[in-house]
């Protein structure tokens, strides 16, 4: 398929998607189109409400705040976690003694500490940034453990064959193949980070996407939460989009990243 | 292990070129044994003696799984002998062999590394200017024929190709002793024989101390001064020792019609053949070889 037929598909897609709802909530095809309406909204006035955030502005401070979140939660979520799980690859018995708690901390559902956060960082961006962070940090850290734990022995003894101190196999052999597993995850990590954002702001906050989706919410608006909606979907897409640029040129060593061009 | 020791003998007295006599690598009675499960001992390799000297290219060749490689192990320094003694150009070999170059068999190139850097990378590490060391890391691509792929990643590389690599990456560091595991194993035939002469090639500039572990007799008799016969394993000893005395410079591709190289190959798979036959099982293949 070239890529302009597969465009066209998609954008098929969506517009059977749209004409679908549109008919359905308009016309008595389907059912009463009012109690349609009012369960599902309709796609002029999702469109309209998203038209109206645009143009009145309102919609990029709120953008601003989610991604500035997503950002904060993705650098310290990845940091602490690059920086334990080499420390913790590179001690067996430290890693051995925090095994149950490390497990433990991660199958524990994120949403239950948010209130925490909101006690702790107040009702402002650190108490999304934290939540986002508790969801990074994991699936980074797991990458990174591997990618030290698991580097090719071969590629191991032929660096030390080839002379290199502990610290030169640290930068050039145990680094490049950890980050080579962090970056394999980096569509998860990212978007993991904008979800702590977005379901932050929806538990408590006065900005952001998930506070407009929250608010809307609230009076039974359904367009709006709609209309939020799509701005999240859109977000997310060309966050994953930038995601995909930054892997291709970090990773172009790899052989599956430069053949599928992904 | 009086065969062991006969076969240590010739080596030592019959080193080439000239020296102080030490030999670059002496592995005396070595035993490597691994612990399998269970906490039971598996004795990979029995009482080995091989001795390398300071110029000569030794072929060690054996049955697979006879522990050859776990033999070159001990001599890079990446396996500690359970008992036995690993001698380097004289001194008791403690950690890394340091004078010691290694050509694995898997490939052994950092993928994250292009060709260039991974050429430059044993100089670097050793202190050499990151200029200095890429300099010269082109003029050793260029002598392994691939001035041009300097930019390439490994996966861009094919495999003969990667391989020239590796051999840049061992040979700039200008180590005394250069250790082989199969290294041509990966590769078809055409591409054995080309790299094999390439590997004469470079190596009868200088002349270094060569371990070269393979399963391929012609491969070893072609390339070697000294082919080292192993038996089938586990305990797997060291059974023979075959001076190869053809003329150098040698064209692989056409000694093997020679009469010379005939009769050698004759007498090593006389003995050869009953190890292969054993490692695999005697009297299950043992009919039709």
């Amino acid at each position: 398929m070239t890529r302009i037929s597969l465009l066209a598909w998609q954008v098929a897609v969506a517009a059977v998607i749209i004409v679908a709802w549109q008919v359905a909530s308009t016309t008595h095809v389907v059912g009463d189109p009012d109690k349609i309406a009012f369960f599902f909204s309709t796609p002029a006035a999702v469109a309209s409400q998203i038209w109206r955030w645009v143009v009145g502005g309102s919609i990029w401070y709120h953008l601003w705040i989610t991604l500035l979140e997503s950002m904060l939660a993705f650098v310290i979520g990845s940091a602490a976690a690059i920086l334990i799980g080499f420390w913790f690859a590179r001690r067996e018995a430290l890693a051995a003694i925090f095994d149950p708690y490390v497990k433990a901390a991660n199958a524990l559902p994120r949403v239950v500490l948010a209130p925490i956060f909101t006690l702790w960082f107040g009702l402002g961006i650190w108490s999304k940034v934290a939540l986002g962070v508790t969801l990074v940090f994991f699936i980074v850290f797991f990458n990174v453990y591997q990618g030290v734990r698991e580097v090719n022995t071969t590629v191991l003894s032929n660096a030390r064959m080839l002379g290199m101190s502990e610290r030169q196999l640290l930068r050039h052999v145990y680094w490049p193949s950890a980050l080579s597993w962090m970056f394999s995850s980096l569509h998860t990590s990212v978007g993991f980070a904008v979800v702590g954002a977005v379901v932050g702001e929806y538990l408590g906050a006065a900005a952001g996407l998930g506070y407009l989706i929250q608010q809307a919410e609230g009076v039974f608006d359904v367009g709006g939460v709609f209309a939020g909606m799509f701005v999240l979907a859109a977000f997310v897409l060309l966050i994953d989009w930038a995601v995909t640029l930054v892997e291709r040129r970090l990773l172009v060593w790899r052989p599956e990243i430069s053949k599928s061009g992904r | 292990m009086p065969q062991a020791e006969a076969a240590n003998e010739p080596g030592a007295t019959r080193a080439p070129g000239p020296g102080d006599g030490r030999p670059a690598v002496r592995l005396d009675r070595v035993t490597i044994e691994f612990g399998i499960s269970g906490g039971q001992l598996f004795r990979a390799v029995e009482e080995a003696g091989v001795s390398v000297g300071a110029h000569e290219f030794v072929a060690i060749i054996g049955p697979t799984g006879c522990g050859k490689s776990t033999l070159l192990n001990a001599a890079a320094g990446l396996l500690l002998p359970a008992s036995g003694s690993v001698e380097i150009f004289g001194r008791p070999l403690s950690g890394i062999n340091r004078q010691a170059g290694y050509l694995f068999q898997q490939d052994a190139l950092m993928p994250w590394k292009t060709a260039l850097d991974n050429v430059a990378i044993g100089l670097e590490v050793a202190g050499t200017a990151r200029s200095e060391a890429r300099e010269r890391a082109r003029s050793w691509l260029a002598r392994v024929g691939l001035a041009s792929f300097g930019e390439r990643y490994p996966h861009m590389l094919s495999g003969g190709q990667r391989k020239r690599v590796a051999l840049a990456q061992v040979l700039i560091r200008d180590p005394g002793i250069i250790l082989m595991d199969e290294p041509f194993g990966p590769l078809d035939a055409q591409t054995r024989l080309i790299m094999g002469d390439l590997l004469l090639k470079l190596w009868s500039d200088d002349r270094k101390a060569v371990l070269f572990v393979t399963h391929d007799l012609e491969e070893a008799i072609a390339l070697a001064d000294r082919v080292i016969v192993m038996s089938a394993g586990p305990s797997a000893r060291i059974i023979g020792d075959f001076p190869i005395a053809l003329p150098r410079p040698r064209d692989i591709s056409e000694i093997r019609v020679e009469p010379a190289f005939q009769a050698l190959h004759r007498d090593i798979w006389h003995m050869l053949k009953g190890e292969v036959l054993k490692a695999y099982g005697t009297g299950k293949i043992g009919g039709e070889a």
